[in-house]
């Protein structure tokens, strides 16, 4: 039993911002790096771990997640390293769910078993497609093969918990192509099962082949119609092998639910450690520098005896956010409805001390008219109809005050 | 200056073609006569709006008072009026020719003369003038002084053997024009000793100093305490202060008498008091009768302005009445509109004008304007006798109650060198001209004379004309009258309502290919729906044209990664901020930009 001083869980993201080379569709903080780099990289998440220790003290620890980039290209050492010092400075749950991010084709047995004896419970393995020709249009380094065999590894040291993440609109792919990749994956029988539509996000290489008429681009997207069959079918057929949808993209077999991401869904505390990661701690929002540099140096003693050392506020703290309570109701709104079983209405009132009605009545009988939105379980509950998942962003913005 | 010698005064203007190299010449002779150093020029000083500064064109007339020492050891004073050199401003430009004895003429040594050269000068004449030709560019490599020169005697009249050939540009042989104007342009008239007579030619508001008139002395003199009258209006005003125009800024005087240019405040608060044209006069000892002013030339062309934002419909009232002040062609009643609430239907004297204008609100005012298409003034025969003025085509009568429609008729000259009469009259052609006939200049240069709809051409003729000519072909206009003509009242529906800001008069036989546009246009424009939207055409109920916008099929957020959730709320709140700039229609939002859109619905790229 924990003593009653704690205020609750919390989450951890540990962010890793190198890979092998870069997707040709990621916008997201990561390149690659020399063997130094990295090291000096996992010397200053350490230190920042300690760093932020004290803010957290009142926390108890029971999600790690590994993200990137490519987490895999970390040593079980360095892992390890990481996880020492998560276990020295935070009150870390016995039963915590702890992921790394992998990559097909940078998971030896040497190094799966690695990750396991340092507390690795649960592999994320971004496979995105079995097809080969369409892995290549994104410019990711595996093959088909390779996941498979990386697998099967997984599964042969020990890996109980496994999530693919896969990716459906992907350039020449057609809805047949994308239901076969659905039930290879389905057959392997992964715990859990990540489903992402491609959005092509501006300044990405993949985006800019699109532009001027998409002549340079490898083959062309499947239109929105196309596009909402694959999502469409993508429950269906994993509900078939006992996967349960419970947010937008995310399906798990019972019990297998990713608790760190629900983490996000509902709000509960999160510390981001590394760069450019995210926090919300205490209703308050703030990221760390994107700059990698400027990271590195920061925890770098040498460079911070200089005649202006840099501030935690520049570095650690960055477009930090105090959040109204109305910032804090929008969020309530537009981040549990992407779960399945949306917002408990009594929870909004227990949060807030007001009515979700009196703040939102209007809006949701309106989202409710237009088919976009279901209030269940004898209004206690409200959540998205399928509809309303097609046009998510539009629904969402509505609660936006 | 303590004595001012009326026989030294020049009181003159500018006229010439667009780019012909008006302003830059203005800009040397401020600098050539000394009262700015060459450091505190600062390009075309004239232009001191923003905007013409940016478009490089001339829209309000200016004046400046200069001091120039001529060769005969005497010193001169220059009142250099600028004029806009756009068709569209001949208004403007006949303001400011009262208001001089003379004009300098300059004309492009590689184009020679176009239409509008021709246009201003015929202005000036009539205003008796005296021309005097300049030739500009001539060190441009394509320049052809001699050929010009043979040009402006043969087709204008004018003498031009001993024009000056200068570069504006490059500051080359300004002298000579400067001699000019003191030998050629007449001193001024009147006597101070007359009963004060003057001519209000434009007008400024000032938040200070109230209305600042600007006039010309004809007769008699007025200083500061004089007791004068506007003759039309019948306001009387204790003058506060007279001054001349520096350039950039009024320099206050003792007194201004008869040949003079200057301005005059009086505390004067309200701007309908001090009407253009009008005639200043003493109050205690007034002359016998007023000036002829300026002939009053009435808009052609209307549109709706709406302020984006309903709140700010006070704020547009007060920028119009303020442009009103300086731009008497401007015109503006309120209306209101079931699609886009309360507004103004605004009078322009064409296109450019209405662009100009729509501008200097949104910039000068910072206002956010939605702007319906612009048509023209029709007038609607009713069975009963009546006759209706129609400028808005939302208030056409009942079809069952008219007896015939007329619209207005312009006669266009078109100059254009022979390689391109073969579309320019295509063009004419498709925008129903009745062809006049055709001179030739010389030959490679030929006029074109057609008789075209005023309502064919306030869209993009300008646009077709400089595309389909290679940017050769010059165009001037005048209203000739009405004729009788087979319109029909054209109505857009969006989900099957009416959006009475849409609706437009067209002529019968276009009124299918311009719905048929005009539904593709809006299609792209409006943004789609959780629903099917249907926007249809159509004339007297019937629908002839009709497009739809697909419901959207999604809408989806981007994988939220590793938390970050500030990220994907500012793409939900710029999603809701785009509903903001919204018109809301039924159901459906229109986005302010699709009224807007309509305008350039002719473009034929």
């Amino acid at each position: 039993m924990l003593s009653a001083a704690f205020k609750g869980p919390m989450g951890l993201y540990l962010h890793i911002p190198f890979c092998l080379r870069k997707c040709l569709y990621c916008d997201f903080l990561s390149a690659p790096a020399g063997r130094q780099t990295i090291d000096r990289y996992v010397r200053a998440l350490c230190a920042q771990l300690s760093r932020e220790a004290d803010g957290c003290k009142d926390y108890w620890v029971d999600t790690v997640f590994f993200g990137g980039g490519t987490p895999s290209l970390l040593t079980p050492e360095q892992i390890a390293d990481v996880l020492a010092c998560v276990r020295a400075c935070y009150r870390l749950s016995q039963d915590a769910e702890i992921t790394v991010e992998s990559n097909p084709g940078t998971l030896t047995p040497e190094k799966l078993e690695g990750y396991l004896q340092a507390g690795i419970n649960r592999l994320s393995m971004g496979l995105q497609s079995t097809f080969d020709a369409e892995l290549k249009a994104l410019g990711r380094l595996h093959d088909y093969r390779t996941f498979v065999e990386n697998y099967h590894g997984a599964r042969q040291a020990g890996f109980s918990n496994i999530n693919v993440d896969l990716m459906s609109a992907l350039p020449g792919q057609t809805l047949s192509g994308w239901l076969e990749t659905l039930r290879r994956t389905a057959d392997l029988g992964p715990e859990h099962i990540s489903a992402y539509s491609l959005i092509l996000e501006e300044g990405t290489p993949l985006y800019a082949l699109y532009q001027d008429g998409g002549e340079k681009a490898p083959a062309p997207l499947p239109g929105e119609e196309q596009e909402r069959l694959m999502y469409e079918q993508t429950k269906q057929v994993l509900a078939g092998y006992g996967y349960r949808r419970y947010e937008i993209s995310n399906y798990a077999r019972p019990g297998y639910e990713c608790r760190h991401n629900i983490g996000y869904w509902t709000r509960r505390p999160y510390l981001g450690v590394g760069l450019g990661s995210a926090s919300l701690l205490e209703e308050t929002r703030w990221k760390v520098t994107g700059d990698l540099e400027t990271y590195l140096d920061f925890f770098s003693p040498e460079k911070q005896t200089g005649e202006r050392p840099l501030q935690d506020g520049a570095v650690l703290r960055q477009e930090r956010q105090q959040l109204t309570e109305t910032e804090q109701k929008e969020e309530f709104l537009f981040l549990g409805l992407r779960m399945q079983e949306g917002i408990r209405v009594g929870e909004f009132r227990q949060r807030f001390h007001t009515g979700l009605w009196d703040v939102y009545g209007s809006v949701i009988t309106r989202l409710q008219e237009q088919g976009l939105l279901l209030v269940y379980d004898d209004g206690r509950r409200m959540r998205l109809t399928e509809r309303g998942i097609d046009v998510s962003n539009y629904v969402l913005s509505q609660f936006l005050l | 200056m303590a004595q001012i010698n009326q026989s030294n005064i020049r009181n003159f203007c500018i006229i010439a073609h667009i780019d012909h190299g008006k302003s830059t010449l203005a800009d040397r002779i401020i600098e050539k006569t000394g009262l700015l150093t060459s450091r505190e020029m600062q390009d075309q000083i004239l232009d001191n709006m923003e905007l013409e500064r940016e478009r490089g064109i001339t829209i309000k007339s200016q004046a400046v008072r200069t001091i120039y020492k001529a060769k005969n050891g005497e010193e001169y004073i220059f009142n250099l009026i600028d004029t806009p050199g756009h068709v569209d401003f001949n208004y403007e430009v006949s303001r400011s020719l009262a208001a001089c004895d003379g004009a300098v003429l300059v004309v492009d040594a590689a184009q020679g003369i176009e239409a509008q050269t021709l246009a201003n000068v015929y202005l000036a004449l009539d205003h008796n003038l005296e021309v005097f030709p300049v030739i500009n560019k001539i060190d441009l490599p394509s320049a052809q002084p001699e050929r010009v020169i043979e040009e402006i005697e043969d087709v204008i009249g004018l003498e031009a053997e001993d024009a000056p050939l200068i570069s504006a540009k490059n500051g080359i042989h300004i002298e000579d024009v400067l001699e000019q104007i003191v030998k050629k342009i007449p001193a001024p008239g009147g006597s101070a000793q007359n009963p004060l007579q003057a001519l209000i030619f434009d007008s400024v508001y000032d938040p200070y100093k109230g209305v600042i008139v600007f006039f010309r002395v004809m007769e008699g003199r007025v200083r500061k305490g004089t007791k004068v009258r506007m003759m039309a209006t019948g306001a009387c005003f204790e003058v506060v202060e007279v001054g001349y125009f520096g350039a950039g800024q009024f320099i206050p005087c003792e007194e201004l008498s008869a040949g003079m240019v200057g301005y005059l405040t009086a505390s004067i608060k309200n701007v309908k008091d001090t009407r253009v044209g009008d005639t200043v006069t003493d109050a205690d000892r007034p002359c016998d009768k007023p000036l002829p002013g300026y002939k009053k030339v009435n808009p052609m062309v209307y549109c709706g302005m709406y302020p984006a934002d309903g709140a700010k419909y006070p704020d547009l009232r007060d920028a119009l009445e303020k442009l009103q002040l300086n731009d008497a062609s401007l015109f503006y009643e309120p209306e209101t509109s079931v699609a886009l609430g309360f507004g103004f239907r605004c009078g322009f004297l064409g296109l450019l004008h209405l662009e100009i204008i729509q501008e200097r609100l949104e910039r000068e005012y910072g206002l956010d304007l939605v702007t319906t298409a612009p048509g023209v003034v029709y007038r609607v025969h009713q069975l009963n006798g009546e006759v209706v003025e129609l400028t808005n085509p939302s208030n056409l009568p009942d079809p069952a109650v008219i007896e015939y429609m007329e619209e207005p008729i312009v006669s266009a000259e078109i100059m254009v060198t022979t390689e391109f009469i073969g579309p320019i009259m295509e063009l004419c052609q498709e925008r129903r001209g009745r062809y006049l006939g055709m001179e030739y200049m010389e030959e490679t240069r030929a006029l074109l004379r057609y008789e075209l709809p005023l309502n064919e051409i306030i869209y993009d003729f300008f646009d077709a004309l400089k595309s389909r000519s290679r940017g050769y072909a010059s165009f001037d206009y005048e209203i000739k009258g009405y004729e009788r003509s087979e319109l029909v009242k054209l109505d857009i529906l969006v989900n099957r309502e009416e959006v009475d800001a849409l609706s437009f008069i067209v002529y019968a036989g276009s009124a299918y290919e311009r719905g048929r546009k005009m539904c593709e246009k809006l299609k792209e424009e409006i943004p789609r729906h959780l629903f099917e939207i249907p926007i249809q055409a159509a004339v007297g109920g019937k629908i002839i044209a009709r497009e739809t916008v697909k419901a959207m099929r999604k809408d989806v957020l981007a994988k939220c990664y590793g938390g970050d959730i500030t990220r994907k709320k500012k793409l939900l709140e710029k999603q809701k901020e785009g509903k903001k700039r919204m018109r809301q229609i039924g159901n459906v939002e229109i986005p302010q930009k699709a009224f807007m859109s309509v305008l350039k619905l002719d473009d034929k790229k």
